[in-house]
């Protein structure tokens, strides 16, 4: 702890003062953490707020809620204020209903008498509070864990089927001598010019014929391969030497067994990337989705995430806490794997 | 347990003719050396015969039996690789099991083997180590380990020891001879290197640009190398080499293009009169003398146990003498050197090919 402390207020100018290029080094990375972390971290504070906190204007930080007391002869909780002017100055008293400047409130100690005060003359009584039932409630109120399978499944599956083909593209395009080879690779990384908008339509035809349109099937399969997993990852199996292939030749192995004991060990740190890149692709994945799955049962988050935003309306008790769960799988998933990625592309020679 | 012949056998790589026709048998338990120049097609020759390379014309024959459709791996030959080539990913001992797991050895037995082959390299305590923590001597243990624990009826090793720094060399240059002298399997060595060819070597092809230039026993090769290119390739320090002519007078005499003359034994060497020869001479076997070659020194190494002397000839020859012991002989300083006639090579400057008599 001593160390991480030392650490971060480590100086140029050192023994605690500060040179100037340590103001702006400093300043520089905090304007870098609050662009990089400021919009998550208002998406998670906002995700705890109330609707009516969420509404407010001017909008605040922190969530907050304001008080209420179950006042006898009233069904609903009453929110509280404090009087801060006027004939009432100095007590608790909760409202009833408001019409225009002038408030209907009541003493909780006294409910018979009812009071009118001027909405200036009052401040509300506030307290910090997460407002956990935002979360609750997607569970309890909407189908949240039939979407989270959705997307985990086509997630899951779709990364797995990529990484199979993938990988035994690669491995074809690396290692085998065969006529056609560079014709084969340039096609591939040809079609990385193609604009993925303009397939959309040739590929939701070719879906609609196979009947997977509303299938999880028809969102897997047609990103099953992609150039740019290919390319990566032969680019990273060119680096593994010839000698070792031959090596297992003179072992007897089978060329399938070559594949699967000594090129896909050895091609690890590239495959680990190319399946983060996969499951954040998938994951993240909106537009073909869309296309492609039209009942809600069988939507994936993003969609569901989508539904609701309406034209008018948007709810934003459900959208935002349903954001941040979306979120959490990528961004644990990216926090463990990272050190492959920067290891893995730099290896790899791709961007 | 395998004799291993090559008839007129021809690789091309598209237009590009590497192997020209080779023909060479290996007889059973034979150590056989490719040594050659870098570019020569030894490597390329080895991984024909191993099957990792095609053949594109003639044939490779295994105890008589023809293997140009035979997979590498049912050849039953084992391979050294010049970067060892070991798995980096698995452990000592699977790197050594792969091999028997991928002919379905039963485990037991391929424990005790590998055990047994671990011990006799001497890489046992090993077993369980990453080749990356090896030192590149062990790797090479391993590398070899591996080719020996599948029990092939011939090994190959393709450079072995280009890896490793000089001492290493010449010890595992000795482990390998012990190696092919307790297991007697057939073996082919592939090196650039004349003196690994020399020290280990039954028999030795010296190929160069496709073609075996000269098969033989090492000191045959030495001795009476068949053309100027095996005579300058063997032997280290390099042949020195003299040009001139056929006396037309004397068959027994030779003029050099310096003036000079000098006497060949008669009926050791073919020839005509006027035919233009090269000499070759070794320096070792080089003496200084009264009269003879005039050579103007132009550098003196001094080793203690022997002495090299660097200089030209009249016309501009560059000459290498090697003398015991210490010598006498400074920089800037003129000499003569005898050329004693029994050790003297003839050959044919145009051809290149020895004029020995048969």
């Amino acid at each position: 702890m001593a160390r991480i402390v030392a650490f971060l207020t480590r100086t140029r100018a050192g023994k605690g003062r500060m040179d100037w290029t340590d103001w702006v080094t400093y300043g520089y990375l905090l304007f870098g953490i609050v662009l990089m972390f400021g919009p998550v971290a208002w998406l998670l504070l906002s995700s705890f707020k109330t609707g009516a906190e969420l509404e407010r204007f001017p909008p605040r930080l922190l969530p907050v809620a304001q008080d209420t007391l179950v006042v006898e002869s009233y069904d609903e909780p009453l929110p509280l204020f404090k009087m801060i002017a006027g004939d009432q100055e100095g007590r608790t008293l909760a409202q009833i209903r408001r019409v225009g400047l002038i408030a209907q409130m009541v003493d909780p100690a006294e409910p018979e008498t009812r009071l009118k005060v001027n909405v200036a003359d009052r401040e509300p009584i506030e307290r910090i509070a997460f407002a956990w039932n935002n979360y609750t409630d997607l569970f309890e109120r909407l189908n949240f864990p039939l979407y989270l399978w959705n997307s985990t499944a086509i997630t899951l599956t779709a990364t797995a089927i990529m990484l199979v083909i993938n990988s035994m593209a690669a491995f074809a395009l690396s290692k085998y001598k065969f006529r056609g080879k560079l014709t084969v690779l340039a096609l591939v990384i040809g079609t990385l010019m193609v604009p993925g908008t303009v397939l959309l339509v040739p590929t939701f035809l070719l879906v609609s014929q196979f009947g997977m349109v509303n299938t999880l099937w028809g969102v897997i399969i047609p990103g099953a391969a992609t150039p740019t997993g290919v390319f990566l990852l032969r680019q990273y199996m060119i680096t593994i030497p010839d000698e070792i292939l031959d090596a297992a030749r003179m072992d007897s192995a089978s060329e399938w067994k070559i594949f699967w004991r000594i090129i896909i060990p050895l091609s690890a740190p590239a495959i680990a990337v190319l399946a983060i890149l996969a499951i954040m692709w998938r994951w993240n994945d909106f537009l073909w989705p869309l296309i492609v799955l039209s009942e809600n049962d069988k939507f994936t988050l993003q969609l569901a995430l989508n539904s609701f935003q309406g034209e008018f309306l948007t709810d934003w008790e459900k959208l935002l806490p349903a954001t941040v769960l979306t979120l959490l799988p990528v961004a644990i998933v990216f926090m463990f794997l990272q050190k492959y990625i920067a290891t893995g592309i730099a290896s790899t020679g791709g961007k | 347990m395998a004799n291993i012949e090559l008839r007129n056998v021809v690789k091309r790589f598209g237009a590009l003719e590497v192997i020209k026709g080779v023909d060479l048998r290996i007889e059973h338990g034979e150590f056989c050396v490719f040594v050659g120049p870098s570019g020569c097609g030894k490597s390329t020759l080895l991984r024909m015969i191993s099957g990792l390379e095609d053949i594109t014309g003639g044939e490779v024959l295994i105890d008589g039996k023809p293997v140009n459709n035979v997979s590498a791996a049912e050849r039953g030959l084992s391979m050294v690789f010049q970067s060892y080539a070991l798995y980096p990913h698995m452990s000592v001992r699977q790197n050594l099991s792969f091999g028997l797991e991928n002919v379905r050895t039963p485990k037991d037995v391929i424990e005790t083997k590998v055990r047994d082959v671990a011990t006799m390299l001497q890489i046992d305590q090993l077993l369980e180590r990453r080749p990356k923590e090896l030192s590149g001597g062990q790797r090479q243990r391993v590398a070899i380990g591996r080719a020996v624990v599948r029990e092939p009826l011939g090994f190959l090793f393709d450079e072995p020891l280009s890896n490793l720094d000089a001492e290493l060399r010449v010890e595992m240059r000795g482990e390998i001879s012990s190696l092919h002298r307790r297991l007697g399997n057939s073996m082919i060595y592939v090196t650039h290197d004349q003196v690994e060819a020399m020290t280990m070597a039954d028999k030795i092809a010296v190929l160069r640009a496709g073609l075996v230039e000269q098969y033989g026993r090492p000191l045959e090769l030495y001795n009476r190398p068949a053309n100027l290119f095996v005579a300058g390739f063997i032997g280290s320090p390099k042949m020195n080499f003299l040009e001139g002519r056929i006396s037309a007078d004397a068959q027994t005499e030779i003029v050099l293009d310096s003036g000079e003359r000098l006497n060949v034994p008669a009926g050791k060497f073919s020839g005509g009169p006027d035919q233009r020869v090269t000499i070759g001479i070794r320096p070792t076997d080089l003496d200084l003398s009264e009269d003879g070659i005039r050579l103007d020194v132009g550098g003196v190494e001094q080793l203690g146990g022997e002495s090299h002397i660097f200089g030209t000839t009249a016309d501009g020859r560059k000459l290498t003498l090697h003398a015991q012991g210490q010598t006498p002989v400074a920089i800037g300083e003129e000499i003569r050197i005898s050329v004693p006639s029994d050790r003297m090579h003839l050959f044919d400057t145009q051809s290149g090919k020895t004029l020995l008599s048969a």
